[in-house]
């Protein structure tokens, strides 16, 4: 046997959950976690929403449910209410028969479905490789993904203004326009990471414009339906407006956020076609099969049956209204608190866009006092997440953000 | 015109539009002997006992932490189930130099292992390197490792239809030409679909050929402790390999040996030669999850780390295993004698020499259309039989 190892030649790589551990190993004890992903409730942590637990407890006991394998695309109800959650009951697409959904691991699962369809079968190719168009910044995996299932050709619109302090419409508008005709483009509906910036529905109906006129392909991801603005219906617009138009899309949903459900895995990708939806259907059931062969149940029944039962439905919503709501009050007291700490800087774009993610503008070293001196964790890009701050840390925050915007860095 | 105007239509699975062809069937006598799970004497699905009690636990544990899991998966299932694999005392594990990374069922194991091995292994993004498949297979197999980015896919001699046994001479052979460092995927135990597998002596001649050509293990094991009815009997090939030096992988799934078919509970298990590079495999890992699923389904993961680290529920889990095996023991031998008694023309006694859950009859394709058609017995073509 060889006295070298067959893995030499694999490379180190440094772990994604550095600040994680980093924050882990800390031991100040005004140490704060604002670079998490998950919302956290007022205590401090991760909780199972009360409707979420009674259901899981149900499942646990019932006799009628069997550990069968589920059929590759998902379970049919879950796929059924997650498609009509997106685009509305009486969506025309529904009513034409020209949509199904694929039940994916998370929202991951979903983009990296989405992108294996796309490479083998966009534009009549077998192997199309881009280019698609990410916002400038999105999450880090993002990119990878893409190129893991084969589309190298990876570009970018502008997305975030460091300017404003917020999303720049004429900037992404610019962008498309000059973007090669029939490209792809992944558009973000409620919970941008991580930036936390949103467009208003004049801004969509702006960018969905340039989409037709350019014949650019939508795909877009929603993370956190009903999170930021605390309505269903209102975080979805932007997709229900795109189908109006009589655009061609995908669309990536998770149910991390509005359910709680973050170990679970629960994701959707949503096909909204024009023709050739059973030829389509089957090629995402070969690709599902090398990939995970089928989804886990789990937390796609949780889902199932809050969204298919209306009692469940209303409870759900007050939950995710009360998230969503949480959310806002945090960003309010936080500008509050800023506004008296007194300075030059203006606050407003704090509270402007909804959901867990708030961008500030501070630079890299600010973020590095802050995570350094303060042992306050965030983004490098300066984006927290609002929910894990707390009547007992709200303070320490603020005069912490404070004095990095103050302090010659 | 829809951008997606010319996509073809795939292929449909064989064996879900197998059970699709049989919920349509009205006949109050069909049986469908088609799908890979078990199934009790009423030919229902059966949830183990220990499994209801710890799903039960989990619902009612309100400690739980609902954060989403590490991208390697829990850490208490991952070396839990590779104690499974290799042994409480596997001196590898002693060594530190063994790993694992929780996936979503056996499928998901063996995709972040091919993913691995396309990227890293034999020189950095060596397409080429060949692997092979026995012949016959796993039908997903094929598409796992081509989807992945392999290029060259190639069967190795496995079944050997004339005395309905493993063609062992045609296998060695097959692993004597093979290009050094080809990558083989081996069947743990009861083989998918023939339910033959090596003797001990001949999995020593298979890893004598496999250590002197540098060749690369790649064990797929679905069924540990379903076919024996032992745990370590099941493991006995993968424990060998790891005793001889190599370095390997072992695509584990908890499916059927847990019944949990739908939470997708899978782990690859990772031996290498140290720590070190076990380290730097494992980072790139974990990279590779991230853009795959981003972190792993909690649920299943969590039972069976807790079944597995408990120990009255681990020996009330290996009751139930060993339930299932016997059963399905005790109806191959009841199978063969009613064929002998019928006085079926052909020999049966490969019916139990086979091992798990399939069985391959030896029927031709027209003997299949005929159960299926006639007398709704609903089987697969390549003819595999549970």
């Amino acid at each position: 046997m060889s006295a070298r190892s067959v893995f030499d030649g694999a490379v180190f790589m440094p772990s994604q959950r550095k600040l994680l551990e980093d924050f882990k190993r800390d031991t100040h004890p005004d140490k704060v976690n604002l670079a998490g992903r998950e919302y956290v409730g007022e205590h401090g942590h991760t909780t199972w929403l009360p409707l979420v637990r009674k259901i899981k407890q149900q499942i646990a006991t019932d006799p009628t449910l069997t550990p069968e394998h589920p059929p590759i695309l998902g379970i049919p109800e879950f796929t059924r209410r997650a498609t009509e959650l997106a685009l509305g009951k009486d969506s025309p697409a529904i009513m034409e028969s020209r949509v199904f959904g694929v039940q994916t691991v998370g929202c991951t699962g979903a983009v990296r479905l989405g992108a294996e369809l796309l490479r083998s079968c966009y534009c009549s190719s077998s192997s199309w490789s881009g280019p698609i168009l990410l916002s400038s910044p999105c999450d880090d995996s993002l990119a990878g993904t893409f190129k893991a299932a084969g589309i190298e050709d990876v570009q970018y619109y502008r997305y975030w203004d460091a300017e404003s302090n917020g999303v720049c419409v004429e900037n992404i508008v610019h962008d498309l326009e000059n973007a090669p005709e029939q490209c792809v483009v992944v558009l973000f509906a409620s919970g941008h990471r991580p930036t936390g910036a949103e467009l208003s529905q004049e801004d969509w109906k702006r960018v969905a414009e340039v989409m037709v006129k350019r014949q650019l392909f939508p795909f877009f991801l929603i993370p956190a339906q009903g999170l930021c603005s605390g309505s269903l219906e209102q975080d979805a617009w932007p997709i229900r407006h795109c189908v109006s138009l009589g655009l061609e899309l995908l669309c990536a949903q998770s149910f991390s956020h509005n359910f709680g459900l973050y170990g679970e895995r629960v994701g959707h990708l949503l096909y909204v076609l024009k023709q050739n939806l059973l030829a389509v259907q089957s090629q995402a059931e070969k690709f599902v099969q090398t990939l995970w062969s089928c989804p886990p149940m789990e937390g796609a029944r949780v889902v199932a049956t809050v969204l298919s039962n209306p009692a469940h439905l209303v409870d759900w919503q007050e939950s995710v209204k009360a998230i969503a709501e949480r959310c806002m009050l945090i960003r309010e007291r936080l500008r509050e608190r800023l506004r008296l700490l007194g300075g030059p800087w203006h606050w407003d774009h704090i509270i402007k866009p909804g959901g867990l993610y708030c961008s500030f503008g501070l630079n890299t070293q600010q973020v590095e006092f802050l995570v350094q001196k303060k042992h306050i964790y965030l983004l490098p890009n300066g984006c927290l997440n609002v929910s894990a701050i707390n009547s007992r840390n709200l303070d320490y925050v603020a005069e912490s953000i404070h004095q990095a915007l103050s302090s010659k860095l | 015109m829809s951008i997606f105007g010319e996509v073809p239509q795939a292929a449909p699975v064989a064996v879900f539009k197998l059970t699709a062809d049989f919920r349509e069937d009205q006949n109050p006598s069909k049986v469908n002997l088609g799908v890979g799970a078990y199934r009790t004497d009423e030919c229902q699905p059966w949830v183990l006992p220990v499994v209801r009690k710890v799903e039960k636990m989990i619902a009612d544990d309100h400690s739980l932490n609902h954060e989403y899991l590490p991208i390697l998966g829990l850490p208490e299932f991952r070396s839990s189930a590779s104690k499974i694999a290799l042994g409480e005392d596997s001196p590898a594990i002693k060594d530190n130099r063994v790993g694992a990374v929780q996936c979503l069922g056996g499928t998901g194991a063996l995709k972040i292992g091919a993913e691995f091995l396309r990227r890293w292994y034999n020189g950095t993004d060596n397409t080429k390197t060949p692997v092979y498949v026995s012949a016959p297979t796993w039908e997903n197999h094929n598409a796992v490792f081509s989807n992945a980015g392999f290029e060259d896919i190639r069967p190795y001699k496995y079944w050997d239809a004339g005395k309905r046994g493993l063609d062992l001479e045609g296998f060695l052979g097959d692993l004597e030409s093979a290009p050094d460092h080809s990558i083989f995927v081996l069947h743990a135990c009861a083989h998918n679909p023939t339910g033959t597998d090596p003797t001990q002596d001949q999995w020593k001649k298979i890893a004598d050929v496999m250590k002197r050509k540098s060749l690369f293990a790649f064990f797929d094991s679905a069924y540990q402790g379903f076919a024996s009815g032992n745990l370590d009997k099941d493991a006995w090939a993968v424990r060998y390999f790891v005793s001889q030096g190599f370095e390997l992988f072992c695509a584990q799934s908890f499916s059927k040996n847990f019944g949990l078919y739908n939470e997708r509970v899978g782990n690859l298990t990772v031996v290498a030669k140290d720590q070190d590079n076990l380290n730097r495999a494992l980072s790139q890992m974990e990279k590779i999850v991230r853009i795959t699923w981003s972190n792993p389904p909690s649920q299943g993961a969590r039972l069976v780390a807790i079944t597995l680290n408990t120990p009255e529920l681990f020996a009330e889990w290996k009751d139930n295993v060993k339930t299932m095996a016997e059963r399905v023991l005790l109806m191959r031998a009841q199978l063969k004698e009613k064929l002998k008694a019928l006085g079926t023309p052909g020999t049966w006694e490969h019916i139990t020499e086979q091992i798990g859950m399939f069985s391959f009859t030896g029927l031709n394709p027209k003997q299949v259309e005929y159960l299926v058609k006639e007398k709704h017995v609903y089987q697969l073509v390549c003819e595999k039989k549970k």
